[in-house]
């Protein structure tokens, strides 16, 4: 339903706007790198607008930092009404490696509502470029969370005081299963 | 009549460099071969030893206990930096470093992986093997450990402290 509405409401271009929040600029440089010809974003509508109030997508670079929250706040308040935030990079989809610095505030979705992440420090111009055309569903995204168990509950846990003599053998009386 | 001329022979230029641009997400784009992309855990080589959770410069590796057997290895993966400080350090060789850079997702939770590994224990007493001596016994926990819930990490884990149990941790009778 809200892919549909999404669809029908961002029919036409997308048009981004860039916002960096306290990164390193790694990350600038490959959004950047996307939009040369060699990677040419501009194939699926996508151009880079220099003011929010022109711009249906953010894309974020950087971590939540406290200097810089209540303008990456209020950059997204200017944005008009459908609009989405795509965190690029791991400073953006996690907070980065100084995280626990007293300066970050921790990854950008605890300032704006992420709708896309695409991690990787900084991320290839391809990763970006399918993180891209994924949301607008030219692509699936390929991750799936990874559960492995080496051993299946129950395992049975055997206490020498349960130990009892019945006639020739001696057995435990009750095996405790955890 | 030279601004035409000049016209034609950028035409002429464009004309001769073909075309530049990678046809990206229709074909697939290999990465380079020394690429280090999202690292995969092999959980039936890991030994759960937690030097891959020690060494994680983003502290994104959590190994924490819920009993006495199962040691829960987590990759969050969030803000990995991909540095292969795990993959270099694992003494079994569980941890690679795959070439997949295509992690979009919209939730975050998807490029998460978590492992559970079975610590074998005595068979007679149900309880670990513990290190000889007790400045081994002190190290054997004390690897780095992140509170998921409450969003703050503290460098101790708190199993040995009474009536503090670790995260979801089982009641483990102290007999």
């Amino acid at each position: 339903m809200l892919k549909k509405i999404c669809q029908k409401m961002l029919r036409r271009s997308l048009w981004v706007y860039h916002a960096n929040s306290g990164g390193c600029n790694g990350c600038d440089i490959e959004v950047l790198n996307v939009l040369t010809p060699y990677y040419d974003a501009e194939r699926f509508g996508i151009k880079l607008v220099g003011s929010p109030r022109h711009a249906d997508v953010m894309l974020c670079q950087g971590p939540a930092m406290r200097s810089t929250a209540c303008a990456l706040r209020r950059a997204y308040e200017a944005m008009p009404a459908p609009k989405l935030v795509f965190a690029i990079g791991s400073c953006a989809c996690g907070g980065g490696l100084w995280h626990d610095s007293y300066s970050v505030l921790g990854p950008v979705e605890k300032l704006l509502p992420v709708d896309f992440y695409i991690p990787g420090c900084p991320p290839r111009p391809e990763a970006i470029l399918y993180g891209v055309a994924a949301a607008a569903g030219l692509v699936d995204k390929k991750v799936a969370p990874v559960r492995f168990k080496q051993a299946e509950f129950p395992i049975p846990r055997y206490h020498p005081e349960h130990l009892r003599g019945r006639g020739e053998l001696v057995v435990y009386e009750k095996a405790e299963r955890v | 009549m030279t601004s035409l001329l000049s016209k034609i022979r950028e035409v002429m230029v464009g004309w001769n460099a073909g075309r530049v641009t990678l046809p990206y997400p229709a074909a697939p784009a290999p990465p380079p071969p020394r690429f280090r992309g999202r690292p995969i855990f092999d959980a039936t080589k890991c030994i759960g030893c937690a030097g891959c959770a020690n060494n994680c410069p983003a502290r994104e590796i959590l190994v924490y206990d819920v009993c006495q057997e199962i040691r829960i290895l987590k990759y969050l993966g969030r803000r990995c930096t991909y540095c292969g400080r795990c993959a270099d350090v694992c003494p079994e060789g569980a941890i690679t470093m795959s070439g997949e850079f295509e992690n979009a997702t919209p939730a975050i939770g998807d490029i998460e992986q978590r492992l559970e590994l079975f610590m074998s224990t005595c068979q007679r007493c149900g309880r670990c093997f513990t290190e000889p001596s007790p400045l081994e016994q002190l190290k054997l926990k004390g690897y780095r450990f992140d509170d998921l819930e409450h969003d703050r990490w503290v460098f101790r884990s708190q199993g040995y402290l009474e009536n503090s149990p670790v995260v979801d941790d089982l009641t483990i009778e102290l007999d």
